[in-house]
């Protein structure tokens, strides 16, 4: 029994001699709520992009619950239960908020009846907070409603993942809580959840595990206390 | 097929000396896609206008090339930035449709397509320099002045937009906005401007590739569109941003042109220089020079 | 608190028809009736009305076929004289081998056109869209010369083409040409309807918002927008397939003509390319206005017109007459 929900092994990423990403070994194990740091630039957001299959790394391999998702494209990925959101909020401007929802429910999840995709997306919305502003087009939506946004789609996908890319970042402190609440929440329903992060303390709450990538390559992997203790994190991502 | 090593050689003089010709067509396309991202498929259309203001210039005044080169370069670099501006306020300011951009592009290139139509029907236009008459010898090769003259004043045009760009302050501006343009913010410099003055160098290369296009040979006005498919691809072969780039893809295309029409059909041009789009695009998207 | 169950503003539902396809139902119904029209009017009507409306019914097919892929997916096909062209000379091979009723070559050229749109979309619907416009520009330019160098096909001297008898409902052969553009043109506002409701339309509406968001809420991009390509080419293909006999002399001037590459582009984008009536009152619109046009200006005037009026409207009203409505409909709530 596969206790790794999602695996990466050995990835590299290059941008024509860029290194981007080079031999990076990553685990998520089914349940866990993992925690990506990393300065700008170090790679997190490459490494997510080629989980996700919006890139295809140069070496290495990728699976998803059990089976190797390498070569499989992004969209397929999605419908077996890898949800991400994005550091920038992508939302589909020319339509309101929920159907923004709402395509991920047809998509990924392959509902067909207009119904049922309807009473699920208004579900999803009470979720995330949302409800009120069903109707309404995505670009009079606030900073923390397009995160909002972001969640509820990755959430209309039934994800077993859910990459959740900076979705905190620029939130005030009530904010970041409201966020974190809901990703705990989540995770107790049993969504695996790997969160990037640059605010530490949303990261060292959450997170049961730390992963720290810096120019590219993976320097630690451990417990939160143990990991933030590590001379090379510290210089990495803290001292200079 | 009719081969013989003579045809061979000749179709690769012709196709390297064309290539640098070529190569001026390109560069603008070069800095308005490579560099600006900016798909402007209304660039060959410039050239034209070019070609026609040579003409004029030629007809009404008895301008040589040269000449209508010095003097209308400038209009090409006024007309490209108040062209740009426009540009910017309408569609790039709006950010989210890149079909209205696609399209406007589309009908401004045909709007100035039928308005050379109307204004100077559809026959062939020429300017017959005194000196293009007649050819070089350099030993067993001749090469004819109405191309060996668009070869090296293509070389000249690409030599001097990199030295701009390299060694002046502006130019360097647009390089790092072809980077990144919110670092060029940062460091206080204004993208915008610099984007601006790229595309009035843009299209006063195009003014000037389209005078050397009706020394090489009569235009009417739908040979822009011929043009479209052969300038991007050399942007894409040359790997987007590079300058050297192009003119090695410039170079390379027209030699695979020339081989096409020499050894088998001369209608088969779109498809060559679409075939090696495609085939850049389907293995090396960097292209040959790329970053 | 209130204990009601149902909320407050349940609408109305329609025992006849759910609000969904009723636009659906329009069309048919009003492709019917004008399809009986057309029939009944028969040879009363004078020739030149015919010819005016042939070329517009025309443009309604050609500009709705750009449409589904142009507007609802966001890829730019330059090249709709090319697909329209391939069906032209779909109808002339087929017309010189064997004798075959016009909707036989219909069928066949929609079945050309459409794989000619799924092998354009094939090689280049994975790349950026520009590259898939230019591929649309080179396969026009290169079957016209392809076509010229056909001696089969006539070449550059062009082809005749003589109309068959026909008897029956019809007074006369362009009587039934104008009819069965009736018909094609419901079809294709109907086609563009379905897709636009379907999850095509709703899949392709993502990819053209933000095509990397698409993929990742599971929107099988590429798929999607050969589906699109290939029915935009098809109902490009149909549309030219009668032209011959239309217009009794044919040569690659004609099918691949200016005004069909402009027109296609410029009557969407004026009508508005959000919906499947936007390209509709642009061929309205735009078609009528070169009818009486054509009279006082030249040929080249008037498509000059036609692209100003383009340029106009895409820098000052992107969303089109569609884009207009909408706005005067909002604000008056």
């Amino acid at each position: 029994m596969n206790v790794n929900i999602l695996a990466a092994e050995r990835i590299s990423k290059r941008f024509d001699g860029f290194a981007a990403l080079t031999d990076v070994d990553f685990i998520l194990r089914k349940g866990e709520r993992v925690g990506l740091i990393g300065p700008n630039g170090s790679g997190k957001s490459t490494l997510v992009n080629c989980l996700t299959g919006i890139l295809t790394p140069d070496d290495g391999s990728i699976t998803f619950d059990g089976a190797d998702i390498t070569a499989i494209p992004a969209w397929v990925r999605a419908k077996r239960g890898l949800a991400r959101t994005y550091q920038i909020p992508r939302p589909f401007r020319g339509m309101s908020v929920q159907e923004n929802i709402e395509v991920p429910l047809r998509f990924a999840v392959g509902h067909t009846s207009a119904r049922t995709i309807s009473d699920a997306a208004q579900f999803i919305l009470h979720q995330v907070g949302l409800v009120d502003k069903a109707g309404r087009s995505p670009k009079v939506l606030t900073q923390v409603e397009l995160r909002k946004l972001e969640l509820g789609r990755a959430l209309a996908a039934q994800p077993k993942v859910l990459i959740a890319d900076e979705v905190m970042a620029g939130l005030s402190d009530s904010e970041v809580d409201e966020i974190l609440a809901l990703l705990t929440r989540l995770n107790a329903e049993g969504i695996s959840i790997l969160l990037i992060e640059h605010i530490m303390r949303a990261v060292m709450m959450f997170s049961q595990r730390i992963v720290v990538v810096v120019a590219g390559r993976k320097i630690a992997d451990g417990l939160p206390d143990d990991v933030m203790q590590q001379d090379e994190v510290e210089r990495a991502y803290l001292g200079e | 097929m009719n081969f013989s090593w003579d045809l061979l050689v000749n179709a690769l003089i012709t196709g390297i000396v064309l290539g640098g010709f070529y190569a001026a067509t390109a560069i603008g396309i070069t800095i308005e896609f490579g560099m600006l991202d900016i798909v402007n498929i209304a660039h060959p259309a410039f050239m034209i206008v070019g070609a026609y203001l040579a003409y004029l210039g030629w007809n009404s005044f008895g301008f040589d090339p040269f000449v209508a080169m010095v003097v209308f370069a400038p209009f090409g670099l006024f007309f490209g930035r108040a062209f740009y501006r426009a540009y910017h306020f309408f569609f790039e300011r709006r950010g989210d449709e890149s079909l209205q951009g696609l399209a406007f592009f589309f009908g401004v290139l045909f709007i100035i397509e039928i308005g050379l139509v109307l204004m100077f029907g559809v026959d062939y236009r020429s300017v017959p320099a005194p000196y293009a008459g007649s050819t070089l010898g350099l030993g067993l090769i001749s090469v004819s002045w109405r191309m060996l003259i668009p070869f090296l004043v293509g070389l000249g045009m690409l030599g001097g937009i990199q030295l701009y760009l390299s060694r002046t302050f502006t130019g360097r501006t647009i390089l790092a906005v072809a980077q990144d343009v919110e670092a060029v913010r940062l460091i206080g410099a204004d993208p915008i401007r610099a984007k601006e003055i790229a595309f009035g160098i843009a299209t006063a290369s195009a003014i000037v590739a389209g005078i050397l296009l009706i020394i090489i040979q009569p235009v009417e006005p739908s040979i822009g569109r011929e043009y479209i498919g052969r300038t991007f691809a050399i942007c894409v072969l040359g790997g987007m941003a590079s300058i050297p780039g192009t003119l090695v893809a410039a170079l390379l295309l027209r030699v695979a042109e020339t081989l096409t029409t020499t050894f088998f059909a001369p209608s088969w041009s779109p498809a060559v220089s679409f075939g090696l789009l495609l085939v850049t695009l389907a293995f090396r998207p960097a292209g040959i020079f790329g970053r | 608190m209130s204990t009601q169950a149902a909320p407050a503003h349940e609408p109305r539902k329609s025992t006849l028809l759910p609000a969904r396809f009723r636009s659906g139902f329009a069309i048919v119904l009003a492709g019917t009736v004008l399809v009986a029209a057309t029939i009944l009017v028969g040879s009363r009507v004078s020739e030149y009305y015919y010819l005016a409306a042939y070329t517009i019914l025309q443009f309604i097919v050609l500009s709705t076929a750009w449409n589904i892929l142009g507007g609802y997916g966001g890829y730019v096909n330059f090249g709709t004289a090319g697909f329209f062209a391939a069906g032209c000379y779909t109808t002339i091979v087929l017309n010189k081998l064997f004798q075959l009723p016009l909707l036989i070559d219909m069928s066949a050229a929609a079945a050309i056109a459409g794989l000619m749109g799924f092998g354009t979309g094939y090689l280049t619907l994975r790349l950026r869209g520009v590259f898939f416009s230019i591929a649309t520009l080179a396969l026009a330019i290169v079957l016209q010369t392809v076509v010229i160098n056909w001696s089969f096909v006539g070449g550059a001297r062009g082809v005749y083409v003589v109309r068959p008898e026909i008897t029956g409902l019809f007074d006369s052969y362009a009587h039934f040409l104008v009819t069965l553009m009736v018909g094609l043109a419901t079809c294709a506002v109907l086609a563009a309807w379905a897709v636009e409701k379907s999850w095509i339309g709703i899949g392709l509406a993502a990819i053209r918002d933000d095509e990397t968001a698409a993929e990742t809420s599971g929107v099988p991009s590429l798929r999607l927008k050969l589906i699109a390509a290939t029915i935009s080419g098809a109902l490009m293909g149909m549309a030219g397939a009668p032209f011959p006999y239309y217009v009794t002399y044919i040569d690659p001037a004609t099918a691949f003509s200016l005004a069909i590459a402009l027109n296609s582009i410029a009557m969407p984008l004026v009508g508005g390319t959000a919906t499947w009536w936007g390209p509709v009152v642009g061929a309205f619109m735009l078609g009528s206005v070169q009818q009486i046009l054509t009279v006082t200006i030249s040929s080249a005037a008037n498509l000059f017109l036609v692209g100003v009026l383009l340029v106009v409207f895409v820098a000052a009203a992107p969303r089109g007459v569609v884009g207009i409505v909408r706005a005067w409909r909002r604000g008056h709530k």
